[in-house]
């Protein structure tokens, strides 16, 4: 029992970390038809940057993160206007090379600004972890799950109250008919992939205590959030949030029950199961075609 | 009485046209085999020699995956996996099983064949970008059992004392005879590959890649189809492992990585698609690049993922096609 509760804190905890990544994919997805393989870089860039504001420079964690957020959001709109906007014929093909290449690119900027060390920083605060029934819930644990409600639903409330956060949604929906009634396609193109990037920089910044931070973690990191958006449904919220937690919590009792040579397993085996079976991902309409 | 001959005239230009497309490839293959003799004849610096042998690996993984991408229009990003089966299942069945490496080669490419075949059922239904997630999935799964399955690969760590190839008198460890071997296999792969591709089946795949619903409709059995090339871009790649595995002695998972199936694709897409001769272009581009980029040290995968994003967004058909669409425009306006 005991042992079960540990399993499920640490499948929680990383849970929260790949929906905040998958939540990255299909924000991205939602508003370009885009996947961003070099996403998983981004992440990585928020955790090295975060070892540099927050554990050399020893900022507060508060400037700290908005920091390095920004940092990599920055990143990210300059990857759209120089790589993405300047490709004249997007098709999937093109766009997957092209944002391989940009992977290539970021870990190459990472080695030559961070070296080829892994850094840790310490957890956010320095509380002695939680005893739940005899399991230990880390205090960075509860940092990232809060963190991550509070983002959860600080996005649900962008998309649902807000003028942007509708405009948005609606040229998600059609870029065409958002057009028609004057929604600028192009901004809204550009704040998709501003706030997506956000989204891989807030993974990395509330990974980077739990974690070794070094320039080659963002691949995997990446393809497993991939994995998560996929499961729950590539380009819904809701579909991201599940398909995080489902991941993170099967990996772990994979890690207890079974082996931990095959965590990296679980989510491609979860990711093939859905693809045969609902590719829709699991909260997708009945409908949902596969392309 | 008046059509007939019209239609024969038609004929007549077809046959003659394809006589001519025909020779000219035959002549093409015999610059070619020309071609590979003397660079193995002259070519006495074992290094360029062995840079070489990679580079006709690297094609037959290109002409492999080209099958697939370029002419049928089925993206798949776990192709390393079949190069893995290849070059694992020689291991084995050598170091294990004491098999000649001969005996091995039929047995790993079938089991890279039988994969690809179990694999593509239910994955070729996909696709666009769930297609590559698919495929991406089962390469990442196989790479996992690669590294994982210590008692029999090696682990991690990886799988050593491969044996050298040998054939009668002729031993294949030296620089020069590996690189008469897997030219020989890349000229072969050639030939067949474009034997299939100018016959009915090659038309029909074509049809898949324009427009799939288009092509079932006028009776091409698509599924079926992209199947069997899927299975033969598998047992490309299972080759190429064959001859990867015993030209290095020593294997190990980070070979056969997700890394390394983004290369082929690279490959394929920068050298151009739906060319047989753009694989290897890209094969030898793709090989040589990091070698010239040693020079960059520190810089090297800043300008490799550099490389890649503009060749990409200023010609997104590969450089075979992009020069030539290049030459093209700049003839038309000399002629305006």
């Amino acid at each position: 029992m005991q042992e079960i509760l540990q399993y499920l804190f640490s499948g929680i905890t990383n849970g929260a970390i790949y929906a905040v990544i998958a939540i990255g994919f299909s924000m991205l997805y939602n508003s370009t038809e885009l996947i961003n393989f070099a996403h998983g870089e981004f992440v990585m860039l928020g955790s090295l940057c975060m070892v540099t504001f927050f554990g050399t420079l020893h900022l507060p964690l508060i400037p700290a993160m908005m920091l390095t957020i920004t940092c990599v959001a920055v990143t990210g709109l300059v990857f759209e206007r120089l790589a993405i906007r300047s490709v004249k014929h997007p098709e999937p093909i093109v766009l997957i090379i092209i944002t391989v290449g940009a992977s290539i690119f970021l870990r190459g900027i990472g080695m030559i600004l961070w070296g080829k060390d892994a850094y840790s920083i310490p957890a956010f605060s320095s509380h002695p972890p939680l005893d739940i029934a005899g399991a230990k819930l880390l205090s960075q644990s509860i940092w990232i799950i809060v963190i991550f409600l509070v983002t959860a639903v600080g996005l649900q409330l962008f998309y649902k109250k807000t003028l942007t956060g509708k405009a948005m949604k609606a040229n998600a929906i059609s870029k065409r008919a958002a057009w028609i009634v004057g929604i600028p396609s192009k901004l809204m193109v550009m704040m998709a992939f501003g706030l997506s990037t956000a989204m891989g920089g807030l993974a990395g910044v509330i990974i980077a205590p739990i974690t070794m931070s070094s320039y080659d973690m963002g691949t995997m990191l990446g393809l497993k959030g991939f994995c998560a958006a996929m499961l729950g449904g590539l380009g819904s919220l809701w579909g991201a949030l599940i398909g995080g937690f489902l991941l993170g919590i099967l990996e772990a009792f994979g890690v207890g029950f079974v082996s931990s040579g095959l965590k990296d397993a679980t989510a491609f085996l979860l990711l093939l199961l859905i693809l045969y079976v609902r590719p829709g991902g699991i909260i997708s309409s009945a409908d949902a075609n596969r392309f | 009485m008046l059509i007939t001959p019209i239609k024969n005239k038609h004929q007549n230009k077809t046959l003659k046209q394809i006589m001519n497309h025909q020779t000219r490839d035959r002549i093409c293959y015999a610059i070619f085999l020309l071609l590979i003799i003397l660079t193995g004849y002259f070519i006495k610096n074992p290094y360029y020699l062995q840079v070489l042998t990679f580079i006709g690996i690297n094609t037959l993984l290109a002409l492999g995956l080209n099958m697939l991408m370029g002419y049928a229009g089925q993206i798949s990003l776990g192709h390393a996996a079949f190069y893995g089966i290849g070059a694992y299942g020689t291991a084995i069945l050598t170091v294990h099983y004491n098999l000649s490496p001969w005996l091995a080669l039929p047995a790993a490419i079938a089991a890279a064949m039988i994969v690809a075949y179990i694999v593509g059922i239910p994955t070729l239904k996909l696709s666009g970008y769930y297609l590559g997630m698919g495929t991406l999935g089962f390469g990442m799964i196989i790479n996992i059992l690669f590294r994982e399955w210590r008692s029999v690969t090696g682990g991690a760590s990886g799988f050593i004392g491969i044996p050298t190839l040998e054939l009668g008198m002729i031993s294949f460890s030296s620089g020069r005879n590996y690189f008469y071997l897997v030219w020989g296999f890349v000229l072969t792969s050639f030939i067949v590959c474009q034997r299939i591709i100018d016959s009915r089946i090659g038309r029909a795949l074509r049809a898949i890649h324009d427009g799939e619903k288009a092509a079932s409709a006028v009776g091409v059995d698509t599924k079926k189809l992209k199947l069997q090339v899927f299975v033969l871009s598998a047992a490309f790649s299972a080759l190429a492992g064959f001859l990867y595995a015993h030209l290095v002695l020593f294997i190990s998972p980070g070979t056969f990585s997700f890394i390394a199936s983004i290369r082929m694709v690279t490959m394929v897409v920068i050298g151009g698609m739906a060319s047989i001769w753009g694989s290897l272009l890209g094969a030898s581009l793709l090989t040589l690049l990091p070698e010239w980029l040693h020079a960059f040290s520190e810089f090297e995968m800043v300008v490799y993922g550099l490389i890649l994003m503009i060749v990409m967004i200023f010609l997104p058909r590969g450089l075979t096609r992009g020069l030539l669409d290049i030459y093209e425009r700049a003839n038309k306006k000399n002629d305006h």
